[in-house]
C-alpha cells in the first residue's frame, strides 16, 4: 500500500521534448515507472524512447489511459498545461515547473474546483512510492520501500530526510513534495489525511519552512486526527530575516507573521517531535516512534 | 520587486486611482519649481522617495507654505541617508522626494489588495484605522481589520464596496466613489501581476472624495517577464549591490551579516543549512539557491560572488542533487575557483544525481577542498575551519 502512486500508475510526461523533461523521463522510466505517453504540441507522431508523443493531452489519454501527468513545461505556459491535464480527466497532476505567476495559480485553483483531478505543486520535486513508482526530479536511489510517509514544501529538504531514513535502515510508503509557491494544488492538511487512512504508513515527517500558516493548520490537524501516527517536523528558515523573499515565492516572513518560531511552537504543542537540527530529521522520528 | 511611491501612483493613476497632483525633483530648484508648477495657495506636502516606510515619523515628510520652505527642506533631506524603522541603522539615501498638493482630510483609513494563502484568493484588506501601521493594528485589535476575498472569475464586485463602505463608516454618497476606487485598483493589481497594493491612508476628503495619499507596490517576480515596463522600475540605489549581480544571473541570493558563505540548491534546503551553520556556532553571511537546472556558468557566477564577498571568512556548498546535477555544480566551482584564487576554506557536501561523476571532478581538480560526509560534518567543518582561517 501507498498513498497517490503505485505500480498501477500510468503517467504522461508534458513537456517531454525539453532538455528537463527528457532526462527525468528518462530516469523515471529506468527506476521501473510506467512512463506511456509524452505530450508536446506540434510533435505529435514521433517518440522518445519508445514511449509516443502526442499533441494534446486528450489525445494522450484516449490512446494509453494515462491516470497521471507531470509537467516540466516552462513558466509561462505551465498554467495552461494544467488546466489542459484536468481537462482531459487525468486524476493526478504532478506539477514541477518553478516561476509559475501567482495569478496564474489562484486561476487555475479555481478551474480545478469541481474537476476530479489532483494537483501536486507547482514548483515541487513530485511523487515517489519507492521500489514502485516514481514521478519527478528526485534521485530515486536514495530511497527505500517502506512504511514512513515524508510530505514537504521543500525538493531538497525531502532528499535530506529521505537519505537520512534509509541511511537508518528506515523506508518510507510514499514521499510528497508539495511545492515552494504560495498558492499550490495539494497542501500538507491533504497528504496528512491520505497518510492517516494508508493501513501502510505507521509514521510521518513533515517539513515546513516559514511563510503563511500552513504548518501551523496541518500541526491542528494532527492535534485532531492522528494520534495514533507519530509525526516527526522540521521548519526551515529560523535564521532567516523578516521581509525578504528566500528563494521560494512562499518563504518570506511577513508583517511578524510565518516565522519559524510560530510555527514550531505550534507544531510542539500539537505532539509533534520537531527536529533541532536539519540533520536530525531522522533520528527525531526514530524516536518519536520509540524505536 | 518593490517601486518608489511616485512610480506606484503612475501606475495607479493609469488605472483611475484617485491621487493628489504631484511632481517629482531631485534637487531643491526642482522641488521648487514644482511647487510653482503645481500652482495653488498650499500647502503642499514633500516626501522622500525611499523603498521603507516609517518616513514621516523619520522626518522624510514635511508639510510646506512655500516654494522657499520646499526648497529649503529637499536640500536638508537629499543626498542624505534616511533612518526609519525599516531602513536598518545605515538607513537609505534620498536621491529623490515628490512634492505633492495639499488636501482637506476628513478621515483617514486603510485599504490594501493581496493574496491571501489560506484561501487561494486575492483579498481587500481594509481598516478605519489608517496612517498607522496596519501590523500594529493586526496585532492590537485584530477586529478592526476587515477582508473581502475576490473571485478571481467575476472580479470584485459593487457590493462587497457597500459591504466594506457600511463597515468603515463611509458616507453612503460615497459608496459609489469607493466601488469605483477598489474596482480601479483590483484593476491595476491583475494587470501589473502586482503581490502588494496598498493604500496607506486612503483619504476621505471633506467633499467626500476618496484619495491615495499614500501608495506602495510591491510585484510577483515570477511575472515580471510579462512586464517589461513594471521591471523597468527597479532602483539599484534600494538594492545590495550583490543582490543586483546575482539577480543577472537569475540566482536567488540574499545578503546576511556573518562569515560563512552557503551555496546550495533548493530554497529549503537552503535556509535549512543557514539553520544548520548556526547550530554548529557560525553566522551564515548569504542566503544562495543556485536553483534546480542550473547551468556551469551559473553556478560559477554564484561561487564568485560569494568569494567577492570580502567578510566571508569560509564557503560551505551543500548540495543535494535532483534537478541538479552534481558533475554540473562541480565543473562550475571548479571554473570559478581556478579563476579567482581560493582564499579562504571550502567545504563541499555533496549528494543525489550523478554524485560520483562530481565528487570526480572535484578530486581531479587539484583544488583545495575540504569534503563533508553529511549536512552536520560539513557545517561543523566550515566553522571550524572558518575560525582557524
Amino acid at each position: 500500500m501507498s498513498i497517490l502512486v503505485d505500480k498501477n500508475t500510468k503517467v504522461v510526461t508534458q513537456g517531454i521534448t525539453g532538455a528537463t523533461g527528457q532526462f527525468h523521463t528518462h530516469a523515471c522510466k529506468e527506476y521501473g515507472t510506467q512512463m506511456v505517453a509524452g505530450v508536446t504540441p506540434g510533435k505529435g507522431g514521433t517518440d522518445f524512447e519508445g514511449i509516443p508523443i502526442y499533441d494534446t493531452v486528450g489525445e494522450a489519454r484516449a490512446k494509453t489511459a494515462c491516470n497521471a501527468s507531470v509537467i516540466y513545461v516552462p513558466p509561462p505556459f505551465a498554467a495552461d498545461a494544467i488546466m489542459e491535464a484536468a481537462d482531459a480527466g487525468v486524476e493526478l497532476i504532478i506539477c514541477i515547473t518553478e516561476g509559475i505567476p501567482v495569478l496564474d495559480m489562484v486561476r487555475v485553483k479555481r478551474f480545478l474546483a469541481g474537476t476530479k483531478s489532483r494537483l501536486i505543486g507547482p514548483n515541487c520535486p513530485g511523487v515517489i512510492t519507492p521500489g514502485a513508482c516514481k514521478i519527478g526530479i528526485m534521485p530515486g536511489y536514495i530511497h527505500k520501500p517502506g512504511k514512513i510517509g515524508v510530505v514537504s514544501r521543500s525538493g531538497t529538504l525531502t532528499y535530506e530526510a529521505v537519505h537520512q531514513l534509509t541511511q537508518l535502515g528506515i523506508g518510507q510508503s510514499t514521499c510528497v513534495g508539495i511545492g515552494g509557491d504560495p498558492v499550490n494544488g495539494t497542501g500538507f492538511i491533504d497528504v496528512l489525511e491520505l497518510y492517516n487512512a494508508d493501513p501502510n504508513t505507521e509514521g510521518v515527517i513533515m517539513i515546513g519552512e516559514i511563510g503563511g500558516s500552513a504548518e501551523e493548520e496541518a500541526a491542528d490537524y494532527v492535534k485532531r486526527e492522528m494520534k495514533k501516527k507519530p509525526v516527526a517536523g522540521f521548519i526551515a528558515g529560523q535564521t532567516a530575516p523578516s521581509g525578504k523573499r528566500m528563494g521560494h515565492a512562499g518563504a518570506i516572513i511577513s508583517g511578524g507573521k510565518g516565522t519559524a518560531a510560530d510555527k514550531i511552537a505550534a507544531m510542539k504543542a500539537a505532539g509533534i517531535s520537531v527536529a533541532a537540527s536539519p540533520a536530525d530529521l531522522a533520528t527525531t522520528l526514530r524516536a518519536a516512534l520509540g524505536k | 520587486m518593490n517601486i518608489h511611491e511616485f512610480q506606484a501612483k503612475q501606475i495607479l493613476l493609469r488605472y483611475g486611482v484617485a491621487t493628489l497632483r504631484n511632481e517629482v525633483a531631485s534637487s531643491p530648484e526642482e522641488v521648487a519649481a514644482a511647487v510653482n508648477k503645481i500652482g495653488g495657495s498650499g500647502p503642499w506636502v514633500v516626501k522622500a522617495q525611499i523603498h521603507a516606510g516609517g518616513r514621516g515619523k523619520a522626518g522624510g515628510v514635511k508639510l510646506v507654505k512655500s516654494a522657499d520652505e520646499a526648497s529649503a527642506f529637499a536640500k536638508a533631506i537629499l543626498g542624505k541617508p534616511l533612518v526609519t524603522h525599516q531602513t536598518g541603522p545605515q538607513g537609505r539615501v534620498v536621491h529623490r522626494v515628490i512634492v505633492e498638493e495639499g488636501c482637506k482630510i476628513a478621515r483617514e483609513l486603510y485599504l490594501g489588495l493581496t493574496l491571501d494563502r489560506a484561501s487561494s484568493l486575492v483579498t481587500v484588506i481594509a481598516s478605519a484605522e489608517g496612517g498607522v501601521e496596519i501590523e500594529e493594528v493586526a496585532a492590537k485589535t485584530p477586529e478592526k481589520i476587515l477582508r473581502e476575498p475576490v473571485n478571481p472569475v467575476v472580479g470584485l464586485q459593487a457590493f462587497q464596496a457597500r459591504k466594506l463602505g457600511k463597515a468603515l463608516g463611509i458616507p453612503v454618497a460615497s459608496f459609489g466613489k469607493l466601488a469605483k476606487f477598489l474596482a480601479a485598483l483590483y484593476d491595476a493589481y491583475l494587470a501589473t501581476d502586482a503581490a502588494l497594493v496598498e493604500i496607506n491612508p486612503l483619504v476621505l476628503t471633506e467633499s467626500g472624495d476618496l484619495i491615495a495619499l499614500d501608495a506602495k507596490m510591491s510585484f510577483d517576480d515570477n511575472a515580471l517577464f510579462r512586464h517589461p515596463d513594471v521591471k523597468a522600475l527597479r532602483d539599484p540605489n534600494e538594492e545590495d549591490p550583490r543582490e543586483q549581480e546575482a539577480a543577472k544571473f537569475d540566482l536567488s541570493y540574499i545578503a546576511l551579516d556573518g562569515t560563512i558563505g552557503c551555496m546550495v540548491n533548493g530554497a529549503g534546503l537552503a535556509m535549512a543549512t543557514m539553520d544548520i551553520i548556526k547550530y554548529a556556532g557560525g553566522e551564515p553571511a548569504n542566503f544562495l539557491d543556485v536553483g534546480g537546472g542550473a547551468s556551469e556558468e551559473k553556478v560559477a557566477a554564484a561561487f564568485r560572488i560569494i568569494l567577492a564577498d570580502p567578510t566571508v571568512k569560509g564557503v560551505f556548498i551543500n548540495i543535494f542533487g535532483g534537478i541538479m546535477r552534481c558533475d554540473v555544480l562541480a565543473a562550475g566551482v571548479v571554473k570559478a575557483a581556478k579563476e579567482m584564487k581560493l582564499t579562504v576554506p571550502v567545504v563541499v557536501r555533496m549528494e543525489g544525481t550523478n554524485v560520483k561523476e562530481g565528487k570526480q571532478i572535484l578530486a581531479d581538480s587539484g583544488l583545495n577542498i575540504i569534503t563533508a560526509a553529511d549536512m552536520a560534518d560539513g557545517a561543523q567543518k566550515v566553522v571550524a575551519a572558518a575560525k582557524a582561517a
